[in-house]
Order: C-alpha cells, then structure tokens, then sequence
C-alpha cells in the first residue's frame, strides 16, 4: 500500500491499459513472457521486449478467500484472491463478481479493474465470463 | 577451507513482548550465546545480524552497528534482509566467511519485534515480503500466498485439510518440552479443522504466530576451538542457498519449492552427504504447509507425498525422520528475522545431545536446518554434522 500521490510508472500505466480492454504482456525475443514494468527479461536479460496482447480469458488456477486482510482491505474481506492462467503469463487479482464462496479452479474470468471499498485505491480484479 | 564450529547458542523465549525492544532482544540471546560458548566477546571479528521489519516495527535502520553494540561487541557488523530467511542468510555469509580463513570469531543471529504492531499492522508488514505491485495491492497477505500454494497442493498431488493439520498436532507436541518455546500446549487435530480461517484453506491453527524474540550463534573456525580448547562437538558441514522469481504467479510451479530444492542440493553436496543421511531436520513451518513443500524440496519425502508424512508418522519424534523438534516455526513461534539462526541452534543442540528433546534422536549425527523467505523466492539450507 502506497498512499503517496506519484503514479508507479509501468505499472499504473498497466492498469490504465486493463482499464480499457488493452493489457499486454512482455515477450522477450527467446519468448519468455513476464509483467511490466520491465526493461530486461527476468529469464534472460534480453532488452528487446516487445509488448503483446494479454488473451482476454484467463482461467483460474488456484485461489484462497481471505477473512484476515491487511488494513488496505480491512472493508473488503471476506474477498477471493485468485492466480489466473492467461496462456503466455499468470496473474494474481480479486475475484469481484461472484461470492467467495462460488469461486472455484477452473473458472474463466477476465481482467476488472475495480477499486478497494477500504482505501478507494485501484485493485486488479478477475470477473467471471 | 577450515571446519565451522558451533561454539555456543543463545535463544530468548518466543513469544509475547510488544514492550521488548529487538536491541534488548538480541543482548540477551547473544548473552547466553557468549556464556554457553566461552568465547571472550572481544574475539569476534564480525557481526551478521538478520532482521525483516525493523523500519516498520521500531522506526529503526542501520541496525547492524546497533545490534554489535547492544551484544556489546566492538566489531564490524553488517544487517541482512531476507524477509523471514534474514538469519539463515547472516549464517550463510558467516560460514563462507569463517570458512575462507577471513575471521576465526564471528556473531550470528537475528532478531524481530513483532507483536507491537498488532494483528493487522503485523499482517500488513509482512506482506512486504511479496511484491507489492502484483500481489499485495491485489489483496494477498501472506497467510493468503500459502494459502493458494495448500489449496494448488491439494489440487495436483491430492491431501486436504486434516492432514496438514497433522503437521501443527505433532509440532505442538514436540514443543512441549521446549520452554523457550511461545506454545507449550498440546492441540487436537479437530481443533484445527475447527478454528477460524484466516485464508481458506488454512485456519489460524496452520499458521505460526506472531512473536517476540531474538537468536545468536558464536561460530568459530574449527583451529580456533581447538586452540583454545572450546566445547564444540557440531560443526556446519554445508551451505546452500536459492532463489526463485518473486512473484507466485511467475514460478513454474505453483506447490513446489524449487529455490529450496536448490539450496538443499548445494549444502547437501557441499557437506557431501545425501537426503538419506539427514536424522533431524528443522524446516521453515511458517504454514503447515509449508513444512510439507520444504520436506518435499529437501528430498525427506517424494514429492507428492509429504501431505502424509506427520498424519502416518514418518516424521513425529518417534518417526524416521523427526521434523521440527523445536516444536518449529508453528509452536515454538518465528520472530522473522530470529528464525534461520534459531534453527541452527536447535539443531546443534539436538545432535550434541543437549536438547530437551535430544532423546529420540540420541544417534543422530547429521541434521539439516532450512530456512524460506517469503513465498520461498529466498532460501537457505545448512548441514549440521557431529565432529567428535
Ligand atoms: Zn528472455
């Protein structure tokens, strides 16, 4: 949690392009795929990293529902923490759309930018498809 | 390359003390540490200190010439951060550094405040572990990061929820004897199953508490012990160390442990030993499940299968393979950056036959303390072996 006013170059500029339906990913020219923000391949260093379209359906790989939160989501819990597969990258966001108890592994879901209901900040959530 | 030796250790109790400073933490345990090795203080050339959250818990940096002075120690000191893997990591450092023949003498340890803080602010300060841009801000705590490794587990390789709550029973019982331990009470498996989540699958009862409390080691090169006639029958044979990417949705591998894996192989090699030779082991048991994934990294069980290890009791005290004698991260409690050194001491004491719980293990002669950060991005393994 940051509740410093400066933007986190990459990142946030990330979640504004979720926002409007063009998250990307990162490719190296080896192929190996991560998140921004990013100026070398974590696998291999390369500098040459191209963005690409994220798929815009994920699945659901593994999640947990969490009753003790950190202050930042004390308003949000109980709230279902997912990791999505999306193909060439993993996520992890809040499942915003379903009960916690209704989420399940092999849900599809696509990316929602929503915002915490305990600080207002931006939260990268998945809702179902 | 010369022998290391544990000359002495020093723990204070885990526990309770949101009024304890880490500063009178650390004297304290690094008292008895002096006291049990009888080493003179002014013969340590160096100072390797871990801690995790002191700017967040005491507003306090620059801790490494605090910590040599609060252990009144005139010598160079240096503070390591590996969210809960700190102290492994100042072990690490120290073994390689007395192995070198740069110091003869040197102080090791660690210590975390932690309870001042709170359930929620503690929460918050150790999800720094995790990265704040794509896990933290997305709502995962720490107890949740385990959480969606347990529930991935049970997934791929099956298990469920009464046999992880094995692993809290028996490290319960193993801390009985251990008075420095936070809990010194027996717990029933339904009361596990019967507690209140904190991120499912894991309820409060698989996870370790939030703790108070601080680790030294006096470690001297093995000329030196004998030089100066020093009662020190362990010697850490092997040091490994791994690491994997920060994220857990980046790893390959969502229930394994690989950066575990590959500091257990390199101490393992190091010592030259082998998985089957480890009698006793002390492993990072932040969650219960985390005792599982690091039994599994370590080669003490297949993987797949260490989710039955505790319920069929291959690794209870009176198993193979005893884990977590201490009573481990789980009852004997893990003030963070305390932890990695604890273990060593609890290891070294277990073989040299000193330990309350030395009994079943009385031939023992290799043990092995392994130590996680985080979501086991970072990673320590040493081998503890008797050298007399
Ligand atoms: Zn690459």
């Amino acid at each position: 949690m940051s509740d410093e006013s400066a933007r986190d170059a990459g990142f946030d500029d990330w979640l504004d392009a979720a926002e409007t339906g063009d998250a990307y990913y990162l490719e190296c020219p080896a192929g190996h795929t991560s998140l921004p923000p990013r100026r070398l391949c974590p696998t291999c260093g390369a500098a040459a990293l191209d963005e690409r379209p994220l798929p815009e359906t994920g699945e659901i790989e593994t999640f947990t529902v969490t009753h003790v939160p950190t202050p930042a989501f004390e308003d949000d819990a109980p709230y279902a923490t997912a990791i999505a597969d999306f193909g060439p990258i993993r996520v992890t966001g809040q499942v915003v759309d379903l009960d916690p108890d209704a989420v399940d592994t092999g849900l599809p879901v696509e990316l929602d930018v929503t915002s915490s209901e305990t600080t207002g900040e931006r939260v990268l959530g998945f809702k179902t498809v | 390359m010369t022998g290391v030796r544990v000359a002495g250790t020093g723990l204070t109790p885990f526990g309770n003390a949101p009024e304890r400073t880490s500063r009178d933490l650390f004297a304290e345990a690094s008292s008895a540490a002096f006291a049990d090795s009888g080493v003179p203080r002014e013969d340590v050339e160096a100072v390797f200190y871990g801690n995790f959250m002191g700017e967040l818990a005491e507003h306090q940096g620059h801790q490494g010439p605090l910590m040599a002075e609060a252990a009144g120690v005139r010598a160079p000191a240096t503070r390591y951060e590996s969210a809960c893997a700190s102290s492994g990591m100042a072990v690490r450092d120290a073994v390689m550094r007395v192995r070198n023949g740069e110091h003869d003498v040197v102080l090791v340890g660690g210590a975390e405040r932690m309870t001042n803080l709170g359930t929620a602010g503690a929460t918050e300060a150790l999800a720094i572990a995790a990265d704040e841009l794509w896990e933290v801000r997305a709502g995962m705590t720490f107890p949740g990061a385990y959480a969606l490794m347990a529930k991935a587990y049970f997934d791929e390789f099956g298990g469920g929820r009464e046999d992880l709550a094995h692993v809290a029973v028996k490290n319960h019982e193993n801390a009985l004897p251990n008075e420095k331990a936070q809990y010194q009470k027996s717990i029933e498996v339904a009361e596990v199953l019967d507690a209140p989540t904190v991120s499912s699958p894991l309820s409060l009862y698989d996870a370790c508490p939030l703790s108070d409390g601080a680790s030294a080691l006096v470690l001297t090169s093995e000329a030196y012990a004998e030089e100066h006639d020093i009662d020190a029958p362990v010697a850490i044979t092997g040091t490994g160390q791994g690491g994997d990417r920060m994220a857990l949705h980046d790893r390959e591998f969502l229930a394994r442990s690989p950066a575990a894996r590959e500091a257990g192989e390199e101490a393992y090699a190091d010592a030259g030993i082998g998985a089957g030779d480890v009698d006793v082991a002390e492993v990072h048991d932040c969650f219960t499940i985390a005792e599982v994934l690091a039994l599994e990294a370590l080669d003490l069980e297949p993987v797949g299968e260490g989710i039955t290890a505790a319920r069929d009791g291959r690794t209870t005290a009176d198993g193979d393979t005893p884990i977590n004698l201490s009573g481990g991260l789980k009852a004997k409690g893990h003030p963070v950056g305390a932890t990695g050194a604890s273990q060593i001491a609890e290891v070294s004491k277990l073989l040299a036959g000193t330990h309350p719980n030395s009994e079943p293990v009385a031939d023992a002669t290799t043990g092995v303390a392994h130590n996680a950060g985080g979501t086991v991005a970072s990673a320590t393994v040493h081998v503890l072996e008797v050298a007399e």
